[in-house]
């Protein structure tokens, strides 16, 4: 599997990565650490112990990285759980389901991440 | 990260800040050919990396949203510390909304890059942003070196001359800072009045500095000329004009130095600071401006000082009455425009000149004007600073790391403990710590009490007495040893100091506590016996007795009676081993918590606690200690004193005992007995 291919498995933007970090190997490189990062690790667990004002900072982080990575999908729905998540006080209902779409892309994402031989 | 470093990059230093790994290495991956990174992962670590490189690092990349610390604290604390003069900032939010923005550029950011990175767009924005700063950094380094220049030359020459006149001179040191800073004065009013002498602000601070040198040929004077009190004859007088030329002889015989300005200048004002402007002057007869201005502006300030100074052969004149005098050409005919200056500046010089003192003249010609030259063009510390600050580190790391001792640093604020390289292996903990008193690597070595100690001492020193010497135990590897920690603490300059932080060492002292442990053992026992020597144990016995009225001890005090028999029969080998044994048998038949000592010669002691009774213990122990030792038998008189219903001291009770052990020794001998009232009158004997 090539990058790209990878890249419309993810339903996300290869064109515009490729314009930014221009190699296909960086792209590769830095798609690997994704699978290493802890935001979605560090989210799951803030919104467990509902701790919104980490979960935000966690989401955050999470969207900036897809932005980075062009992962269009992830980004869409990790950014409405940030917005959601954004000077939040209180638990409320529409949080699980907002983070259940980010969950659900972040793990299609990852495992089309580890089908790349590099990652 | 660590592509390979054009030859620029040696200084060009980034610090990217950013909560996420993949954030930071997407951007140093695309900085890494031109600069050299730094990472930090929130707010809190960046201000800790900025407070030890802030004039190493050439740009900062900051994100908003962190944990711990966010961005715009950062900013704020970069505005409140100064450092975001030096530092530029980009910031590179995911955030796009125009309030961050904003806020991040009123805060004193310089440029936005927002996500996603593209690296053209990166590098193109750090590339000229870094440009910028270069150009600016250069500006300011042109300021700094003529400041370093005057610095230097300043400090040094005034230094030595004004030595060296005072010395062979007899004048004080003085002469040569009002000569000097007059000098400064008559040149500054002149380039204010006219334009015929065109002298930049930087050839009046060099004229001032050579102006010192203006006698510096009387060193070549024979000193009964030089200090001869009434006046000189006509062939003295020629040998002291001749101080003229000796001294421009002395600057232009400087091998490979004639070019320098200061040389040159000194060199005309030597020779020519007592021509006059009508040619009656000596020793070449120079007129008008054929003298340098240099040398015109320094006669003046001589020949002033001289007025207003008391010398053997007159009084000093008053500032107002030695101006008129050179005005009305007692002194010699000066140059007009000259003079005007003299008369501008005339209020002024009285307290300038008598205000100075030689901790005034370095202080204030020297930091009043760097700091002067710093605060109006707003310059940012030289290359030169920073190269001198590097190599100031470079050998403090290298002499930490050669001393074999571990060498530390405490920060107030971001609170944090630094070690030197070596120390930290020592103790197996990193070499940067942040809140070091929560740190639990830290905590497993001083305990949080000590540590709260130790910093509460340091904090409660004052600038005048910054030093704290303190012993603590602490587990390193697992090992519990004393160490000494001697710290300084640092106070800033401020009027009202404020506490910095501090720096010091850690040494062990378990080795020099076990051998003074061991050195007191020593001096607290008997040599043959190992028992406690008399002065030891009475000691412990005063210490015990001041415990409480409520315990109960015994003191028991006996002599062997026929020592003599013994070394007399069997010889003196004997004699020490049945002491030997005596001492054996009394250890065997005491407690730990006990106390057993010998007098020196056959006289021994036992201090001991009991509940109900003593009577049972004593008797056992005086059994034990008379049974045969080889075929001897042992005969011992023993008196004992207890502290029930006692009131008293060491010394009462040991009375008592020795009283019930005279009785013993004067009647049957070996056996023991309590003191009672009955031998009060021995004791009041004994007393007298």
């Amino acid at each position: 599997m090539t990058v790209k291919e990878c890249y419309a498995e993810m339903g996300a933007n290869y064109d515009d990565v490729v314009s930014r970090l221009r190699t296909d190997e960086r792209i590769a490189k830095f798609l690997g650490k994704i699978l290493n990062d802890g935001s979605f690790e560090l989210l799951k667990k803030s919104l467990d112990e509902k701790n919104l004002e980490e979960a935000f900072r966690a989401a955050h982080t999470l969207k900036g990285v897809c932005m980075n990575m062009s992962l269009t999908k992830l980004q869409a729905s990790a950014s409405k759980l940030t917005e959601a998540l954004r000077g939040r006080t209180e638990y409320g209902e529409d949080i699980d389901p907002l983070f259940i779409a980010v969950r659900d892309d972040y793990e299609y994402t990852m495992s089309c991440i580890r089908k790349l031989p590099v990652a | 990260m660590g592509g390979k470093k054009s030859k620029l990059s040696a200084r060009k230093k980034i610090l990217i800040v950013d909560d996420s790994e993949l954030n930071r290495s997407l951007l140093s991956d695309m900085l890494a050919d031109d600069f050299t990174i730094m990472e930090a992962e929130n707010g809190m670590e960046a201000l800790a990396i900025l407070r030890e490189h802030e004039l190493e690092i050439s740009l900062m990349l900051l994100d908003i949203v962190m944990p711990v610390m966010d961005g715009f604290d950062v900013l704020a604390t970069m505005n409140h510390t100064g450092w975001i003069k030096t530092v530029p900032v980009i910031m590179i939010s995911a955030e796009t909304g125009g309030s961050y923005i904003d806020r991040a550029y009123d805060l004193g950011a310089i440029d936005y890059i927002s996500r996603p990175f593209d690296e053209r767009t990166v590098k193109h924005r750090v590339m000229s942003n870094f440009m910028l700063s270069i150009k600016h950094k250069e500006m300011s380094d042109m300021l700094s070196d003529q400041i370093f220049e005057k610095e230097k030359d300043n400090s040094l020459m005034i230094e030595i001359l004004s030595h060296i006149v005072e010395f062979r001179n007899g004048e004080s040191g003085l002469h040569v800072l009002h000569v000097h800073s007059m000098t400064e004065m008559i040149l500054r009013a002149l380039v204010a009045k006219t334009d015929k002498y065109p002298l930049s602000v930087k050839d009046i601070h060099l004229i001032g500095n050579a102006s010192a040198l203006h006698d510096i040929g009387k060193i070549s004077i024979p000193s009964e000329v030089l200090n001869k009190p009434g006046r000189f004859t006509k062939e003295e007088f020629e040998i002291m004009k001749a101080h003229t030329v000796e001294g421009a002889k002395m600057l232009s015989d400087i091998p490979f130095r004639k070019n320098e300005a200061l040389i040159r200048v000194g060199y005309e004002i030597c020779r020519w600071h007592h021509e006059r402007y009508d040619g009656n002057g000596y020793p070449d007869g120079l007129k008008g401006d054929e003298i340098p201005i240099s040398a015109q502006a320094v006669s003046i300030a001589d020949v002033y000082d001289a007025l207003t100074s008391k010398r053997v052969y007159k009084d000093a004149y008053p500032s107002d009455v030695a101006v008129k005098m050179i005005l009305n050409g007692e002194c010699g005919v000066f140059n007009p425009v000259l003079l005007e200056c003299l008369s501008d500046i005339a209020d002024d010089l009285e307290k300038e000149l008598h205000t100075l003192s030689f901790g005034h003249a370095t202080d204030s010609g020297i930091r009043d004007t760097v700091s002067h030259v710093l605060k109006s063009s707003g310059a940012d510390v030289s290359n030169r600073t920073i190269r001198l600050m590097e190599h100031e580190r470079m050998k403090s790391e290298y002499l930490a790391d050669i001393s074999r001792e571990i060498i530390f640093e405490y920060i107030e604020s971001p609170e944090m403990l630094k070690l030197a390289e070596w120390g930290a292996e020592q103790l197996g903990i990193p070499v940067k710590i942040m809140n070091p008193t929560e740190n639990s690597l830290l905590l497993n070595i001083f305990s949080k009490d000590d540590i709260t100690d130790l910093l509460n001492k340091i904090k409660n020193t004052t600038p005048e007495n910054p030093v704290v010497s303190e012993k603590y135990l602490l587990n390193i590897n697992g090992v519990k040893k004393w160490n000494k920690i001697m710290a300084k603490a640092m106070w800033n300059n401020d009027e009202s100091p404020e506490f910095d932080g501090a720096v010091g060492k850690i040494v062990d002292i378990d080795d020099e506590t076990a051998a003074m442990e061991s050195l007191q053992e020593r001096a607290d026992h008997d040599a043959r016996t190992g028992l406690l020597n008399y002065n030891a144990a009475k000691k412990r016995i005063t210490e015990l007795l001041a415990t409480g009225r409520s315990r109960r001890f015994a003191l028991v005090y006996f002599d062997l009676d026929n020592l003599k028999t013994a070394n007399d029969v069997y010889g003196h080998l004997f004699g020490d081993e049945l002491i030997e044994a005596i001492a054996g048998r009394m250890k065997d038949n005491i407690r730990s918590t006990d106390i057993a000592a010998r007098f020196g010669g056959d006289e021994f002691m036992i201090f001991m606690e009991y509940k109900d009774t003593v009577v049972p213990q004593v008797k056992r122990i005086f059994e034990r200690l008379t049974q045969k030792y080889k075929d001897f038998d042992v005969s011992v008189s023993m008196g004992i004193a207890c502290t029930e219903k006692f009131i008293g001291n060491y010394d009462d009770l040991f009375n008592m005992a020795d009283a019930a052990m005279y009785t013993v020794k004067h009647s049957t001998k070996n056996a023991y007995l309590f003191y009672d009232d009955s031998m009060d009158s021995l004791l009041q004997s004994k007393k007298d």
